[in-house]
């Protein structure tokens, strides 16, 4: 084990601590620490971010960094927090599959990343390396959100989490320019006041968030 | 010579072991107590309540067998030489290679089994609860304990505690995800088989709720008396491994010489305080979880020890 | 001077010969005394003959000849390390369960139909660890596995039985022809069935992987892989005693032996892919079949499920064995090939023993069924002492031997970070978590078994006037529980004695332990890991003295009996307390909810009603249901079609034979 730097070191316990917080998130079953949770996940994020703009001299990701502090983990999920008060909603998260399961499936996926991402950079920079191979896992992660919670608010926060993953890959990668980097940040903006809207239409017209009421609206089968 | 010398030091780490457990517990206790703001009792409580249930008659019920008056001394026996094992204030002891940690998991685990007998022994109802409840819980914790094993020895290339310790010690291991994601599953792991909240609560008073006092209910006397001296050094136990894996610090290498062992026996007692510390506040910020959400609780463990695994093999590939 | 393999010859020939005698023997009054006497003492011959054959020091393996069997091939039986070691386990076990049934046969109803198939399985289990070419290794194991299903079907009247010998016998038909084909494999174009000559014939992977398959298929189903173990959670149970002891302790490892033999031996050099699949399949088999037993109440269907279990275990370990040897890893190889065998001794004296203990419980009671049981360590002291033994050493509990093997393939394990491929590194750590799952349910597992079966108050009269059971039977029990301690604090002997058969198959060896300081064991370094069965006995012992000493100095002495503390209520009724049912109530709820799709069910009368309330608990085999019942339902539908087949006029069976000759010659005309 000779990558003993410091640089490393940081860059490494940042990104493995953002795999990590992704799986707190598919272990909480109550909504609000669930958004507690995502605030963390973009903390770090910042954090892995700002080291990143350190250890590589760039200073415009001092630019990302601060906007995934000011807007994931401050503004989102302070939005979030009052949506599911303003609009009542139930508190507990129904997940579709067993907490066991989905946890078990999430190491599957991590497993996967690691040996897919190693194999295909094998003569990239240990550092970026990393980064994808942590990066990918965190998108998966975010997709099993996703896909495992019935609750819009948490489906939401997956994607959010997922979006999380995508500036940890372009960060690691060096080289994303901040244009793209503030389009992304405008576009997951936009996003969110999109669903936001949603959300409020689809309790009004469902008296829930339950999106399996979508589905049964459309006459399909659970 | 020499060997006379390290069977006094091994001799004293047995006597260490046995005499700060009970002041663990009551130091925790006490922690709790102020935390809540009550006067609580004095840390040297539980002393006093070993001695006095020493005085105390036995009433054992009327189909108890030879097993369940058997049970406190071993399971006594089998945590006392795992908690001897493990090193304290100075590595590399006489007898620190007679078992490596999986062997002072599978120890915890001798103790726990008679333990669970014994809880059926009498035939009632809250025995068979405790058990039950018990062994499905150390079914999911040993697994989990397993992959934090293996993750240290990744890191240190052993399964003996004074070498990882040393390893810790020593070279520079530098920041890793891995062995944070280690130790809080190894947190989790010691709150599960020391019966702390939010697993379990060992300060209630209803049966029901209860896992592993409900298995020692029937305990009286100085049977109670070894049983709960057992449950005390369980926890200095645990504290001891955290301590001695991932805050290594000043821990007296072996054939010091008496100063570094007063040295390390001084950084313990300081590790042990804010252990215990650490342990009543997050005691009283936390609520108990209800049975069977412990098995999420220890899968989250197990998956902590995976995790760190995997990743201990990102960084190590190259 | 006879060579070793010729002395094991005329043993097995004694064993046949004793069994003849049986069959005129079985009914008069000394037969029984008779024919189990004999056994023992050809069996524990034959016993010291391979304990010879293997402690003393490096032999050439020595090959028979016997003009038998195909004219051109004869049968070859040879002796080699590999054999030696295994001819230990099944002489050993079957010394111990003729000991057993000196006493037990007592109780036997119809020893005619015992007695003269005991002798015969043993001597069949010798000769397919003897066998050295494909024919007569095929014979053999045929034979082996006719005796055992006469032996199942010994009590053929019993519920249940004559299905489980029908099971059986379907699933050993299907492992021989899978045994059949695999051999068919190795001995490839040049057809020489000979296990020398297929040792030094390279094969090509495509084959290796197929043969590979067909004995995971083959010896797989005789040791109860899941899924092929359908077959033995029945069979096993339904043999006498000591029988299901011979059965699970000792059988299954024939047919480990089945597995290395081809695995190990005949196939050369493996690929780390089938290292992949024995580990994946192993580590299932093990959580599969201890899962199984925890939710049984069937004290000796138990038994048999936590066989399944140790079978996987077995089956991990030489996984490992085989991803290090793959890799050209020497040391690591040995570790876990040595791990599984001691394995299999362990699994061979502590599986003897419980079946033995649960032929004690239910000669006395006459109970099978846990929940029927209870309260019996007052009744049957000796009894319960051993079977606690048993309970703890197969829970791999220090110090006892079960944990010794156990943490032997943990060491293993830890060497996987030194693989070179990704998929396997991953996947060790996963089976190991296995592995330490599956110790730690079965440690609930026998939690239960004991507690239910022999602490509590009786739940049965039954049980209740229950005795101890005769001391020949006792014996037998007594020595196999020494044995486990044995084992336990002094495991460094035992590896020593298993090091030939490493360098045999692996050609490689742990370190000599008998030059260990304090005895311990140090199978790689001592910075490594190292464990000492021995001292960590002698502290426990230490320290629970001087904690006894200490108590009864300075304590009170005070006892009172009185009754126990039911929250206010007595519960008067025995059939109140925890049962095997509920004890496994969190474990069902936490794995078996997907696994088994248990449901609970509870049937509460509305207040004022006085219909007892009632508990069902739903269970489902899904291996059964899924994997079996379409196929037996398929076989069905298609054997009912081709019944009509016998209803058909002269003309049309005509008809059908030149439908079928003028086909043979338009594929023979495309063909070519």
């Amino acid at each position: 084990m000779q990558m003993h730097s410091l640089a490393f070191d940081v860059s490494h316990t940042l990104a493995g601590g953002l795999v990590l917080i992704s799986f707190m998130m598919l272990y909480q079953d109550r909504l609000y620490s669930l958004l507690n949770v995502f605030a963390l996940h973009a903390l770090v994020l910042a954090l892995s971010v700002a080291w990143q703009a350190y250890i590589q001299d760039a200073p415009h990701l001092y630019v990302t960094a601060v906007i995934a502090l000011v807007f994931k983990a401050l503004v989102i999920p302070v939005g979030l927090h009052r949506i599911v008060k303003q609009l009542g909603i139930h508190r507990d998260i129904e997940s579709a599959v067993g907490i066991g399961m989905t946890m078990l499936a999430g190491m599957g996926l991590v497993a996967l990343s690691m040996v897919l991402m190693l194999r295909v950079t094998a003569d990239a920079d240990p550092l970026a390396r990393e980064d994808l191979a942590f990066a990918l896992s965190v998108v998966l992660l975010g997709l099993l959100v996703m896909v495992t919670r019935r609750n819009a608010v948490s489906q939401v926060v997956g994607f959010m989490s997922l979006e999380n993953g995508l500036v940890l890959a372009a960060t690691g990668a060096k080289g994303m320019p901040l244009v793209v980097e503030i389009s992304v940040a405008f576009s997951i903006l936009i996003a969110f006041i999109v669903i936001g809207i949603f959300l409020f239409r689809i309790r009004e017209r469902f008296d829930s968030v339950d999106v399996s009421a979508l589905d049964d609206f459309r006459g399909e089968r659970r | 010579m020499v060997v006379i010398s390290d069977i006094i030091v091994q001799g004293l780490q047995m006597l260490l072991v046995l005499l700060m457990a009970p002041l663990l517990t009551g130091f925790v206790r006490k922690i709790k107590a102020r935390l809540l703001r009550r006067q609580g009792a004095s840390m040297f409580q539980p002393y006093r309540d070993l001695l006095r249930l020493l005085r105390k008659e036995v009433v054992l019920a009327d189909n108890a067998s030879w097993l369940f008056r058997v049970t406190p001394y071993l399971t006594f026996a089998a945590i006392w030489v795992a908690a001897a094992l493990v090193p304290t204030f100075a590595t590399g002891l006489l007898f620190n290679w007679t078992a490596d940690l999986i062997a002072i998991v599978a120890l915890l685990g001798s103790a726990r089994f008679f333990l669970a007998l014994a809880g059926m022994d009498v035939g009632t109802s809250f025995g068979g609860i405790g058990s039950s409840r018990e062994v499905m819980i150390a079914a999911l914790a040993e697994p989990a304990m397993l992959l934090i094993v293996f993750c240290m020895a990744l890191v240190a290339g052993s399964t003996q505690l004074s070498t990882v310790a040393n390893f810790m010690a020593s070279s520079y291991v530098g920041l890793r995800v891995s062995l944070g994601m280690a130790i809080i599953a190894l947190i989790m792991v010691a709150l599960a088989e020391n019966a702390r909240i939010p697993v379990d609560n060992p300060a209630t008073h209803l049966e029901l709720t209860m896992v592993h006092e409900a298995m020692v209910l029937e305990y009286s006397g100085r049977h109670l008396a070894m049983i709960e001296f057992g449950a005390f050094l369980k926890l200095l136990l645990y504290v001891s491994l955290i301590a001695c894996v991932f805050l290594p610090w000043n821990i007296a290498l072996f054939g010091t010489g008496p100063l570094a062992y007063a040295v390390g026996a001084g950084a313990y007692i300081v590790k042990l305080a804010v252990a215990g510390f650490l342990l009543a506040l997050f005691e009283t910020a936390t609520a108990k979880m209800r049975v069977f959400r412990v098995p999420q609780f220890l899968g989250a463990a197990l998956m902590l020890g995976l995790l760190g695994t995997l990743l201990l093999f990102v960084s190590r590939s190259f | 001077m006879m060579s070793a393999v010729a002395l094991q010859m005329v043993g097995v020939a004694g064993l046949l010969g004793l069994s003849v005698l049986a069959i005129v023997l079985s009914r008069s009054k000394f037969g029984t005394a008779v024919i189990y006497s004999a056994t023992m003492v050809v069996c524990l011959a034959a016993l010291a003959n391979a304990l010879r054959w293997l402690l003393g020091g490096p032999a050439d393996a020595a090959g028979l000849i016997l003009p038998v069997g195909l004219p051109w091939l004869g049968a070859h039986f040879r002796m080699d390390a590999l054999a030696a070691f295994f001819l230990v386990v099944v002489n050993l076990g079957g010394a111990a369960a003729s000991l057993y049934g000196l006493g037990y046969g007592r109780h036997e109803h119809t020893p005619h139909r015992v007695l003269p198939f005991f002798p015969a399985f043993l001597a069949g289990m010798n000769l397919v660890v003897l066998a050295d070419d494909a024919f007569s290794y095929l014979l053999c194991w045929e034979f082996m596995s006719l005796a055992s299903w006469a032996l199942v079907m010994a009590h053929h009247r019993e519920a249940g039985n004559a299905k489980a010998g029908y099971i059986y016998l379907v699933m050993a038909s299907f492992g021989t022809l899978a045994l059949l084909l695999a051999f068919g494999l190795l001995a490839g174009p040049t057809g020489d069935y000979g296990f020398a000559a297929i040792r030094n014939t390279p094969h090509t992977p495509h084959v290796a992987a197929l043969v590979l398959i067909l004995m995971l298929l083959g010896a797989g189903s005789k040791a109860g892989l899941v899924p092929l173990h359908v077959w033995l959670p029945l069979a096993h149970p339904a043999a006498p005693s000591h029988v299901s002891a011979l059965m699970s302790g000792v059988m299954t490892k024939v047919a480990i032996y089945g597995f290395i033999r081809v695995v190990f031996d005949l196939l050369g050099q493996p690929s780390w892919p089938i290292s992949a699949v024995v580990l994946g399949i192993g580590g299932i088999t093990a959580v599969m079949g201890i899962l199984y037993a925890m939710m049984e109440s069937d004290l000796k269907r138990l038994l048999a499920y936590s066989t399944i279990e140790n079978v996987g275990i077995i089956f991990v370990s030489l996984g490992l064995a085989l991803a290090f040897q793959a890799n050209g890893q020497k040391l690591p190889a040995a570790l876990a090939f040595t791990a599984a065998l001691f394995h299999v001794l362990n699994h061979s004296f502590f599986k003897s023993l419980l079946f033995f203990g649960a032929g004690a419980v239910l000669t006395s009671t006459g109970e099978r069924d846990m929940d029927k049981l209870g309260g019996l360590i007052h009744r049957m002291p000796l009894t319960s002492f051993v079977m606690l033994i048993g309970c703890v050493a197969i829970s791999a509990l220090p110090p006892f031997n079960g944990f010794v093997s156990e943490w032997l393939m943990f060491q293993a394990v830890l060497q996987s970070p030194e693989l070179p491929q990704w998929a396997l590194k991953i996947m060790v750590p996963a089976v190991g978590a296995m592995l330490a799952l599956a110790a730690a349910l079965a440690a609930a597992c026998f939690v239960k078994v004991f507690g239910v079966t022999f602490l509590g108050r009786p739940r049965s009269p039954a049980a209740e006037t229950a005795v101890e059971v005769d001391r020949i039977s006792l014996a037998a029990m007594f020595i196999l529980a020494a044995l486990c301690l044995l084992a336990g604090i002094l495991p460094g002997p035992v590896m020593d004695a298993l090091s030939p058969v490493a360098v045999e198959i692996l050609g490689s060896r742990l370190p000599v332990q008998a030059h260990m300081p304090w005895l311990s064991i140090v199978p790689m370094s001592e910075s490594r890991g190292s464990y000492n069965g021995l001292l960590v006995m002698v502290f426990i012992a230490i320290c629970a003295s001087s904690a006894v000493y200490f108590i009864h100095r300075f304590a009170s002495h005070a006892l009172r009996r009185g009754p126990a503390w039911g929250c206010g209520f007595a519960d008067s009724v025995p059939a109140a307390q925890y049962s095997g049912g509920s004890f496994a109530q969190p474990i069902r709820r936490v794995f078996g909810t997907l696994l088994f799709h248990a449901r609970d069910h509870v049937d509460m009368p509305a207040p004022g009603d006085t219909r007892p309330a009632r508990l069902r608990i739903e269970l489902h085999d899904l291996v059964w249901e899924k994997l079996y019942q379409p196929i037996s339902g398929a076989v069905g539908f298609s054997a009912d079609r081709l019944n009509r087949l016998q209803f058909l006029t002269i003309r049309r069976y005509l008809s059908l034979v030149f439908a079928t000759l003028v086909t043979l010659l338009l594929v023979l005309a495309i063909w070519s």
